[in-house]
């Protein structure tokens, strides 16, 4: 599915949306360059989620956790080199604890991913229009 | 009492002796900055494996450095969170086995406490109450420092740090990692009136509170534009612009934090406290407001153990201690 929002609001309400039903075990990756609202995306999420927490940029912690019933690991991969690194920041270790994973600046980790992810793909149309294309995942490919 | 204090939790592996949270005797410091620089950013697999490497180094010469031997040693304090969790755990567990092996009390510190702290090494006469704005690359907030371990925030970002934006303008401009050197030395050739970028506020929550995504994206937009039209970026007086917008949104909700809680003091910490444009102009704030300006020198103000120690000390006498199943953690409330 594509859509189009029109302001970092508009653009959280799509993540609250988004992430209201998701099943435990999720992974969204996200793709998009700097400033095109992926975190205002994530903070969506956690709200449709029903975590009453901050969300704010994981860049230089990696992962930030918002606890709750069904929790919300936010992964920022800008500073990573590759998905060697993954391991040293417990990335396995998250997949198997019951929450849903959004994962920014999926582009530096390839290999995270086992085909099973929604890809969430962020483009900048002009200064404040981004379209978001969300696609769910297919193991076979 | 003597305190050896450990700091790992981000580019730079740190070991300091510190005696009673004022004076420092010894202040190691191995930055990995020069490695992470090629891949414009911290590497968390590196920095884990380079704190790993030279933490036991930097101890003996620490105590070398002091003229202290290991038996002098009263306690030991380590930065327990928030940080890379690779990364955190290399210091906390060598501090935790040094406490150990020396027989003394453990002291976790938070990394941001121990920011606040290395106002009271530089300034021995500063005693809070006092308001610190903390800004780094991963932190903004302003707290309400009452007292050595009674502190709450009084706002903070609700999305990138300070330091995250210069960093990431940094970038897109094409200067390098970390940004905040870069954008300062460039932003002193500018004019800063040159662009008019977005002071952003944030709905609900506190008013102290802060954002400053958007003005990354006002800077990533103005570079895209030139690339698409051709036209020249001024960057000196982007440079110039982008500081002055960061400077007055932390600086006015700085002065009134101060002015509503009846503090003469005010305090910067963190990396981002090193920013000419935003020294100068807390300087000229606190002038006019007649209130006391604290601002470490630049060695004090990005990531030490030194702060470890001085904090580390004030932790010891609340009663802060931990036993041997400390944990360290990458999000810690203040």
């Amino acid at each position: 599915m594509t859509y189009i929002t029109h302001s970092e609001s508009e653009t959280e309400a799509l993540g609250a949306e988004f992430a209201k039903d998701l099943p435990a075990g999720t992974v969204a990756a996200l793709y998009g360059e700097l400033g095109c609202g992926k975190t205002a995306f994530v903070r969506g999420m956690a709200r449709g989620m029903g975590l009453d927490c901050l969300v704010n940029s994981p860049t230089f912690t990696i992962v930030n956790e918002y606890l709750g019933e069904r929790p919300l690991f936010h992964f920022d991969m800008y500073r990573l080199g590759g998905a060697d690194e993954l391991y040293d920041i417990g990335w396995e270790d998250y997949l198997g604890r019951g929450g849903v994973c959004a994962v920014e600046w999926s582009e530096n980790v390839p290999g995270a991913f086992d085909g099973d992810e929604i890809e969430v793909r962020f483009t900048k149309l002009s200064d404040t229009d981004r379209e978001i294309r969300i696609e769910r995942g297919d193991a076979s490919c | 009492m003597l305190i050896l204090s450990f700091e790992s939790s981000c580019d730079e592996t740190a070991v300091a002796v510190v005696e009673d949270g004022r004076r420092v005797l010894a202040d190691e410091i191995f930055s990995q900055v020069a490695l992470h620089e090629i891949y414009g950013g911290v590497v968390p697999e590196i920095a884990a494996r380079s704190h790993l490497e030279v933490i036991s180094l930097l101890a003996d010469r620490a105590l070398k450095t002091a003229g202290v031997a290991r038996k002098d040693i009263d306690a030991v304090a380590c930065t327990y969170a928030p940080g890379l969790i690779g990364a955190v755990l290399v210091g906390v567990n060598f501090a935790k086995s040094a406490a150990l092996a020396l027989g003394v009390p453990l002291i976790p510190v938070h990394h941001i406490r121990g920011h606040i702290a290395a106002n009271y090494l530089a300034y021995p006469e500063l005693e809070p109450p006092f308001v610190c704005l903390a800004i780094s690359g991963g932190n903004t907030m302003l707290v309400d420092v009452r007292g050595y371990t009674d502190m709450s925030i009084l706002g903070q970002t609700r999305d990138d740090a300070a330091g995250e934006c210069f960093d990431k303008s940094a970038r897109v401009l094409g200067l390098g990692y970390p940004g905040g050197k870069p954008i300062d030395d460039l932003s002193k050739k500018g004019d800063d009136r040159a662009y008019d970028l977005p002071r952003p506020t944030v709905n609900g929550g506190s008013p102290y509170d802060m954002s400053f995504s958007g003005l990354k994206t006002a800077v990533v937009n103005l570079a895209h534009h030139a690339e698409q039209t051709g036209e020249t970026l001024d960057k000196p007086g982007l440079a110039a612009s982008l500081c002055r917008a960061v400077s007055e949104m932390l600086v006015g909700r700085t002065m009134d934090a101060a002015e509503r809680l009846g503090y003469e003091n005010i305090a910067v910490a963190g990396g981002v406290a090193a920013n000419s444009r935003i020294r100068a102009d807390f300087e000229a704030a606190c002038q006019k407001a007649g209130k006391t300006l604290f601002v470490p020198p630049l060695r004090l103000c990005g990531d030490n153990a030194a702060m470890i120690g001085a904090q580390g000390y004030y932790e010891y006498l609340a009663g802060h201690t931990a036993g041997s199943d400390l944990n360290a953690y990458a999000t810690m409330e203040l």
